[in-house]
């Protein structure tokens, strides 16, 4: 195998975006039949060396190998005849269109459609790579978990030796990334390579041969799965030795400041997505919701925020019945909430001064009458960006220039300023660097300790147990349980999210 | 050594940028303009010298250009409001036309009122009218979620026909001759002017206190801020808890009631009467959207896209007649002119470079 020439091979790969570097001089290198993990923080510059790969971007400087042979790749086009294939972090399908009919965009010849024999083809990869998968489906009916298969079978039935994922687990229950490394070993058995893109160091010991770690643009180390740890890669990817655990110092917690009782409500498609939700927090509480995403939680947080009407059961704000109040009167209220989708809570365009009064523009001293104290608004934005350190060159720079981390810090730094008491925030880490969860985790506990009341919706198990006092599981739009949050319950808490058990009312802490 | 074109997003737009692709728009807009004369026997060269002069190279030139910029500018300012709540009202041309309906049709009932007052009732009246016109789409938009451009642009036809409708029909004068046109305005209905020239200036006046209205409103008020808010991302609107719709209605509401004051400045600073609504308005509203997109939908930069527009009106008005173009001339002008800064805003997000291709 060591005469064999390496499947992909990139020399000095260099990429600029407007002055910003986001490779430099990248060496890279996959051997056929590996699956080789490419680790890095947010912003490390992972998708941007498989985009050039791809043929999304030309490089400004390098040489790229396919196979033993120099190749320039102008287009996905390019990189599909050379036996590359990709899967993006977000899927690129035609949610109206079935399977069948997806897998074949872009790769039919002629005119016609022999669709019994692309269906054919379809099920033999997909029974081969134990790739389930319905051909009639159409794309909208199907999980994220499903939808990523059909983008895998895309890449395959084009002919993809070389497979490129860009972030394959993000979307995955625990049990559907059980499935998806077992298919990626069976790939590589039949000789296919794969690519790995990933800052989840527990996939990399758990699938790859071989890890390239890239930091700021730049190649930190190349190492065999097998002769590292967990630590060693953590400390290679963000350069400095990292806190996994944080300390949850025990406190007495204070009365209850956010209570539901018996809440439904609809989803987008008028479906039932909550059944008789109920719960409540104390200040001083961090109140986990553990669960797979999409079974009720944002419409959960939604009924509680106003954003979506409830069709049954009752929201309590510090012993205020809000059921029927609007959204304005819940933010003047004291009720402060960070999105799973930050850009939805967020206006990407303006700057970042003007994003941090979102929520305090009606208020004095900012408001003053129907006019915005400029002056005011500045100042505090300064004294948010000081507080919250918040990297930025100014206050009037638009927060689309902001990183992931950074626009947390901004939204965090908007809800705490403004709100008085309860802190409703999902997904609080999801896409952020190791450093930036650190930062976003210490806030929420710093937030604690002073008393307030915290709902805190993940499907990050290590963040829920890390963080939370106690742990409500949901599942298909019901709390199946609530339990403290140790590592004893751990199994538990997995068993309820998979809708496996149920916690009977009366035992819930 | 092969080339090819690379597509980049531009992430901070500066303003140079900006002005840059409103600049190169224009130039486009005048290449393809160019071809045309060309295409119709026409020296483009000459025809642009003909434009200029004719718009703004005599005293009386830029008094003409003056005279078209009012109505463009309060439809144009009103337009870049609702442009930046992202509302796409595009039937200023009808609330143009209401303004004139309501405006005229109360100079027309109460002659002898004093001036003052009557002309005061006319514009309110037409402000009313415009604003009207506006509302409809608004409450269609926020109740049953029509789309406003669809709505805005089909009252445009219905606001036509009702003009029409009255100066062939109950409005017509007696003393017209079977013209359709409404009898005279009394003195009274009539706008004043500044010296011989056609510049009923307070319509102008009002027009430039929009501007400091509608900027005023958008940079250092509260709902102005919501507008901006609204306008770039609603569900970020929705999210702080501002009404959406609250937005919706009044920015069209506001940009119909300029609208509407446009037309009562035209019928009381320029016809004196009611007449055929081409007349009344030669297609105001729909240059007054390029106005707003060419100022890049800032207020005060209006002023000067109104005037440079008004001034290509009355310039291509001179050719058509000094070189025996059709009089829809200006409209595939305009036409060509908004397609092309519809299109810089394109550019302006976007950055075209040249990269060496090494094989």
């Amino acid at each position: 195998m060591s005469n064999d020439p390496s499947a992909v091979l990139m020399k000095g790969i260099t990429k600029r975006f407007s002055g910003v570097v986001a490779n430099d001089g990248v060496d890279f290198e996959v051997k056929a039949g590996e699956i080789h993990a490419l680790l890095g923080e947010n912003g490390a510059g992972k998708t941007t060396l498989m985009n050039i790969l791809y043929g999304i971007y030309r490089p400004d400087a390098g040489e790229i190998y396919i196979n033993g042979n120099k190749v320039t790749i102008h287009s996905p086009r390019d990189a599909i005849r050379l036996g590359i294939g990709m899967v993006h972090q977000q899927f690129r399908l035609v949610q109206t269109h079935t399977v069948v009919e997806n897998v074949i965009l872009g790769s039919a010849n002629g005119f016609r459609f022999r669709e019994e024999e692309v269906r054919k083809k379809i099920e033999e990869l997909a029974n081969r790579y134990s790739l389930a998968i319905k051909p009639d489906a159409r794309i909208w009916q199907l999980s994220a978990g499903e939808q990523q298969r059909v983008e895998i079978l895309k890449a395959l039935y084009r002919g993809a030796k070389i497979l490129i994922l860009d972030e394959p687990t993000s979307m995955l229950t625990p049990m559907e990334i059980e499935q998806l490394l077992k298919t990626l070993q069976r790939m590589t058995e039949d000789g296919n390579t794969i690519i790995f893109i990933t800052h989840k160091l527990d996939e990399v010991t758990a699938v790859s041969h071989r890890v390239t770690i890239l930091r700021q643009g730049k190649v930190m180390a190349v190492v065999e799965t097998n002769k590292t740890d967990e630590r060693q890669l953590a400390n290679l990817m963000v350069g400095r030795e990292v806190l996994f655990r944080l300390e949850k110092e025990p406190l007495e917690r204070q009365e209850v400041r956010l209570r539901v009782e018996n809440l439904t409500a609809l989803n987008d498609k008028g479906l039932v997505a909550l059944r008789d939700v109920s719960f409540s927090v104390h200040g001083r509480e961090i109140l986990g919701i553990a669960g797979v995403a999409g079974n009720g939680q944002r419409e959960l947080l939604e009924a509680i925020t106003g954003l979506r009407p409830l069709t049954g059961g009752k929201v309590w704000l510090g012993g205020k019945d809000i059921s029927k109040a609007s959204v304005r009167e819940r933010v003047d209220l004291g009720l402060s909430y960070v999105p799973g989708e930050r850009m939805t809570a967020l206006v990407p365009n303006m700057s970042i001064a003007e994003n941090l009064i979102l929520k305090g523009y009606r208020k004095e001293p900012i408001a003053k009458g129907f006019f915005i104290d400029k002056r005011q608004l500045l100042q505090f934005a300064n004294q948010l960006i000081r507080e919250y350190e918040i990297a930025t060159p100014g206050p009037e720079k638009p927060v689309k220039l902001l990183s992931g981390g950074n626009i947390q810090r901004a939204l965090l730094a908007r809800e705490l300023s403004s709100g008085e008491g309860v802190l409703v925030i999902a997904y609080p880490t999801s896409g952020l660097d190791v450093g930036a969860i650190e930062t976003v985790w210490r806030i929420l506990l710093a937030q604690r300790k002073e008393g307030r009341a915290i709902l805190l919706v993940s499907d990050d198990l290590e963040e829920i147990l890390t963080l939370s006092d106690r742990v409500a599981v949901m599942y298909n739009g019901e709390i199946m349980g609530i339990v403290e949050a140790s590592q004893e319950n751990l199994e538990k808490i997995g068993l309820m999210m998979a809708g496996a058990t149920r916690i009977p009312e009366e035992q819930w802490v | 050594m092969k080339y090819r074109v690379r597509i980049e997003r531009r992430l901070d737009i500066s303003p140079s940028v900006q002005i840059g692709a409103v600049i190169f728009s224009l130039v486009c807009a005048f290449v393809v303009i160019a071809l045309i004369f060309y295409f119709l026997g026409v020296d483009p060269l000459n025809a642009y010298r003909r434009i200029l002069i004719g718009g703004f190279g005599s005293i009386y030139g830029l008094s003409e250009s003056l005279t078209k910029a009012i109505p463009l500018l309060l439809g144009g300012v009103g337009l870049a409001l609702a442009f930046r709540a992202r509302v796409y009202n595009i039937g200023a041309e009808g609330q143009i036309l209401m303004g004139a309906i309501i405006g005229g049709g109360i100079g027309l009932a109460l002659p002898n009122l004093p001036r003052g007052l009557l002309l005061t009732m006319m514009f309110v009246g037409g402000f009313l009218g415009g604003a009207i016109w506006g509302f409809i789409p608004a409450f269609l938009k926020t109740r049953f979620r029509v789309d406003e451009v669809l709505t805005s642009l089909m009252l445009v036809y219905v606001a036509s026909d009702l003009v029409k409708y009255l100066v062939y029909g109950p409005w017509r004068g007696p003393e017209q001759r079977g013209f359709p046109y409404s009898s005279p305005f009394s003195s009274s209905a009539q706008l004043p002017h500044i010296g011989i020239t056609r510049i009923h200036y307070p319509t102008l006046i009002i027009a430039l206190i929009a501007v400091v209205f509608v900027y005023i409103l958008l940079q250092y008020t509260k709902f102005g801020y919501e507008i901006r808010v609204v306008g770039e991302n609603p569900s970020a609107g929705r999210y702080a808890g501002m009404n959406v719709d609250r937005v919706v209605l009044f920015v069209l509401i506001l940009s119909g009631g300029l609208a509407g004051l446009a037309g009562v400045g035209e019928v009381a600073g320029i016809h004196a009467r009611l007449g055929p609504p081409e007349g009344i308005s030669p297609g105001y509203g729909f240059t007054a959207i390029i106005v707003a997109w060419l100022a890049r939908l800032n207020p005060i930069l209006t002023i000067l896209t109104a005037f440079f527009m008004g001034g290509l009106l009355v310039g291509g008005d001179a050719i058509q007649t000094a070189l025996n173009l059709p009089s829809a001339t200006i409209f595939v002008f305009n036409g060509v002119i908004l397609f092309f800064v519809i299109a810089a805003e394109w550019i302006t997000n976007y950055r075209l470079s040249l990269e060496e291709i090494h094989d």
